[in-house]
C-alpha cells in the first residue's frame, strides 16, 4: 500500500472536472464567446441610446451607420437594440423552459426508477411515445394549442424536452437504487422524498448540469424556429426567430440583409458557444474521458 | 404504438378551446343555443371522450380523416395525400445528396486524418450541424438565388409553363441540397469515426501485410465494415430531416406536407393538423421498422427476435 501524506491530498472530483474543463480548448472558447454576449445582452439598456421599439423615421431601412451600428428595420427601429432584446427574450425562454423541463424530467425519471415495476413500465412507454414523433412536429401540434407569447412558448418547449432527461435520470437511479447506502436508507425507513432529494439529486447533479447547458442551446433553437414560423414570440416583441421571419419577404432578403444577417449570426454564435460549453462539461464530468 | 400515438394527438386536440361546431358553423347564422346543442348531440359531441375516440378511429381506418375547416369541403385525406409526393421527392433527393456527400467526405477525413482537408471538413460539418435549417435556407436563398440568380427562389414548378422534368429539377436542387446539409454533416462525422475504428482492426493490418493495394484495403476491407453503423444512422436521421423539411418547405414555398402542416397550425385547422401528424408519425414508425430490418439483413450477426 502506498502511504499518502495528508498535506498532499489529490484534488477532489469537482476540482478535477474543473481542470479537465479548462484543458478543453473548444469549451474555453465557448465561455469566451458566451460571457461577453451575456454581458452585452444584460447591460445594453444602460449604455445604448435606442430602445428596441423606438422608431427613428429618418433611419427607415438604413444600413449600418455610426448611430445605428446594425442599421435599422422597415419602420425605423434600431436593429442592434432589437438583436440584444431578442437575446434577452431567447435567454429568458431558454432558461425558463430548461428549468421547467429539468424539474419534470428529473421527477418523472426518478419516480419511474424508484416507484416500482408497474409505474416504471407505464411511464417509460409514455416516454417512448412522446419520443416517436419528430420533435418539430410535436412542437407544432403543441404550439397550435398553446398559441403565441413568451409563456406558451416556454411551456411548449419544456413539454417537448423532458423525456430525454427522464431516461438518463432513470438509468442513473436504477443503478443507484441497488447501492448499499441507498439500501441502508430504505432499511431505516426513508420515504421516497428522502431518497429522491437526499440521494437521487446529489448523485445525478452532473447529468442535470450537462443536460441544462445543452438544453439551453436547444431551446434557443426551438424558440427561434417557432418564432420563425410565426408561432413563438409574436411581434412587436423582438426575438431572433421573428427577426429572421422578416427575411421571408423578398425585399428584406434582397435589399436589407443587415436586418436578418445580424440576428442570424447572433443565433449561431450563441448556440455554438453554449454547445461547446455543454460538450466540455460532459467530457469533464465523465471519468472515462481521462482514458482517452 | 400507432394507436397510442393517435390517442395522444386526439386528446391533445380535444383539449383545445372550442369544438368543431364553433369552428364549422358561421357565428352570424341565426341559431339558438338549443339548436347548437341538438346539433352537438346528433354529431355525438356530447358523448364521453373514449366513445368519441372510437368513432373517430373507426372512420380513420376506413380512410375518412374528416374535412378541413379552412378549405371547406376538402377531405383531409386528399389534402394530405396530394402533399406526400413533393415531400418524398424533396426528402429523397436530399437523402441521396447527404449519403453520397457524407460518405465521400467521411472517407476523405478518415484517410487523410488531421490533414488540412480533414480539419476544414470538420469545421464545415460542425457549422452544418449547428446552424438551424431555416437559417441555412435563408443564407442559401440569399447567395444562390438573390445574388447569383442561379436558382429560382421558391415553388416547385414555374407557374404558367408546361410541366417539364428540367424545370422541376431546377426548382428541386437548391432546397434539397440545403436540406441535406445537416444530415450530410452528421453522416460524415460518424463515417469518419467508424472508418478510423475499422482501420485499426487486425484484418486491415493483415490485408496490408499481404500486399493488398491501399485503395482496395480502404474500399473493400475497411469501408464495407465501416458502413454498418451508418445504416442505422440514416434511419435515425429521418426524424431530423422531417423537422428540417418543414422549415425548408416553408422558406421555399415547396407544396409538401411541411407547408401543409405549418399552414394548418397557423390557421388552427385541427383536422388537418391531426391528419398530417398521423401520416407523418406512421411514416416515422415504418421507417424505424425498415431500418431495424435492413440492419439485420446487412449484418448477419444480428438476429431478429
Amino acid at each position: 500500500m502506498l502511504a499518502r501524506s495528508p498535506e498532499r491530498r489529490s484534488p477532489g472530483p469537482l476540482a478535477r472536472a474543473f481542470s479537465r474543463f479548462l484543458l478543453n480548448r473548444a469549451a474555453v472558447a465557448g465561455v469566451c464567446i458566451a460571457t461577453p454576449m451575456l454581458l452585452l445582452i444584460l447591460s445594453y439598456p444602460l449604455w445604448w441610446a435606442f430602445r428596441p421599439n423606438d422608431i427613428d423615421l429618418l433611419a427607415m431601412n438604413s444600413g449600418p451607420t455610426a448611430t445605428h451600428w446594425f442599421g435599422a428595420d422597415g419602420v425605423g427601429r434600431d436593429v442592434f437594440a432589437r438583436v440584444l432584446e431578442g437575446g434577452r427574450i431567447s435567454l429568458l425562454v431558454a432558461v425558463a423552459s430548461t428549468a421547467l423541463s429539468a424539474v419534470i424530467g428529473f421527477l418523472f425519471g426518478a419516480i419511474s426508477a424508484l416507484a416500482g415495476r408497474w409505474t416504471d413500465a407505464v411511464s417509460m412507454r409514455f416516454v417512448d411515445l412522446v419520443m416517436t414523433l419528430p420533435p418539430v412536429i410535436f412542437l407544432l401540434v403543441l404550439a397550435s394549442i398553446a398559441g403565441t407569447g413568451i409563456w406558451p412558448t416556454v411551456i411548449v418547449i419544456s413539454l417537448l424536452s423532458w423525456p430525454l432527461l427522464a431516461r438518463m435520470i432513470r438509468s442513473r437511479l436504477l443503478e443507484l437504487r441497488e447501492r448499499d447506502f441507498v439500501l441502508a436508507a430504505r432499511g431505516m425507513g426513508a420515504g421516497i422524498g428522502h431518497l429522491l432529494f437526499r440521494h437521487g439529486l446529489p448523485n445525478s447533479i452532473d447529468i442535470l448540469v450537462v443536460y441544462a447547458t445543452l438544453q439551453i442551446a436547444n431551446a434557443i433553437l426551438l424558440e427561434a424556429g417557432l418564432s420563425f414560423l410565426g408561432l413563438g414570440i409574436a411581434p412587436p416583441a423582438a426575438s431572433w426567430g421573428n427577426m429572421l421571419n422578416a427575411a421571408r419577404s423578398t425585399a428584406v432578403l434582397e435589399q436589407y440583409p443587415w436586418q436578418w444577417l445580424f440576428p442570424g449570426a447572433a443565433l449561431i454564435l450563441a448556440v455554438l458557444a453554449i454547445n461547446f460549453i455543454g460538450d466540455g462539461l460532459r467530457d469533464a464530468f465523465d471519468p472515462r474521458a481521462e482514458l482517452n | 404504438m400507432l394507436v397510442a400515438l393517435s390517442m395522444l394527438i386526439f386528446l391533445l386536440l380535444r383539449l383545445t378551446p372550442g369544438d368543431p361546431i364553433d369552428a364549422y358553423i358561421d357565428p352570424n347564422l341565426p341559431m339558438s343555443p338549443s339548436d347548437l346543442a341538438d346539433l352537438r348531440r346528433s354529431l355525438g359531441l356530447d358523448q364521453p371522450l373514449p366513445v368519441q375516440y372510437l368513432g373517430w378511429l373507426q372512420q380513420a381506418l376506413t380512410g375518412n380523416l374528416g374535412y378541413s375547416i379552412k378549405r371547406l369541403d376538402q377531405p383531409v385525406l386528399g389534402l394530405v395525400l396530394s402533399r406526400i409526393g413533393p415531400t418524398v421527392l424533396l426528402m429523397g433527393t436530399a437523402l441521396a445528396f447527404a449519403v453520397v456527400a457524407g460518405i465521400t467526405f467521411g472517407v476523405i477525413g478518415a484517410v487523410r486524418r488531421n490533414s488540412l482537408a480533414d480539419l476544414s471538413l470538420s469545421v464545415v460539418a460542425l457549422a452544418g450541424i449547428s446552424s438551424p435549417a431555416f437559417l441555412s435556407a435563408l443564407i442559401g436563398l440569399y447567395i444562390f438565388s438573390v445574388r447569383l440568380h442561379w436558382m429560382p427562389s421558391g415553388g416547385m414548378l414555374t407557374p404558367g409553363e408546361e410541366f417539364s422534368v428540367s424545370d422541376l429539377l431546377h426548382h428541386l436542387i437548391l432546397p434539397a441540397a440545403l436540406l441535406s446539409v445537416a444530415q450530410a454533416a452528421l453522416i460524415m462525422r460518424y463515417m469518419r469515426a467508424s472508418l478510423l475504428e475499422v482501420l485499426n482492426q487486425d484484418y486491415v493490418r493483415t490485408a496490408r501485410a499481404k500486399g493488398v493495394r491501399e485503395f482496395w484495403v480502404i474500399s473493400k476491407h475497411a469501408l464495407r465494415n465501416a458502413l454498418l453503423p451508418i445504416v442505422t444512422l440514416i434511419g435515425s436521421t429521418i426524424g431530423l430531416a422531417i423537422g428540417g423539411a418543414i422549415f425548408i418547405e416553408s422558406v421555399f414555398n415547396w407544396p409538401g406536407m411541411g407547408l401543409l402542416l405549418v399552414d394548418a397550425v397557423q390557421t388552427r385547422d385541427y383536422p388537418v393538423i391531426m391528419g398530417a401528424t398521423l401520416v407523418i408519425g406512421t411514416c416515422v414508425i415504418v421507417v424505424n421498422l425498415l431500418t431495424d430490418i435492413t440492419y439485420a439483413v446487412v449484418d448477419p450477426r444480428i438476429k431478429v427476435g
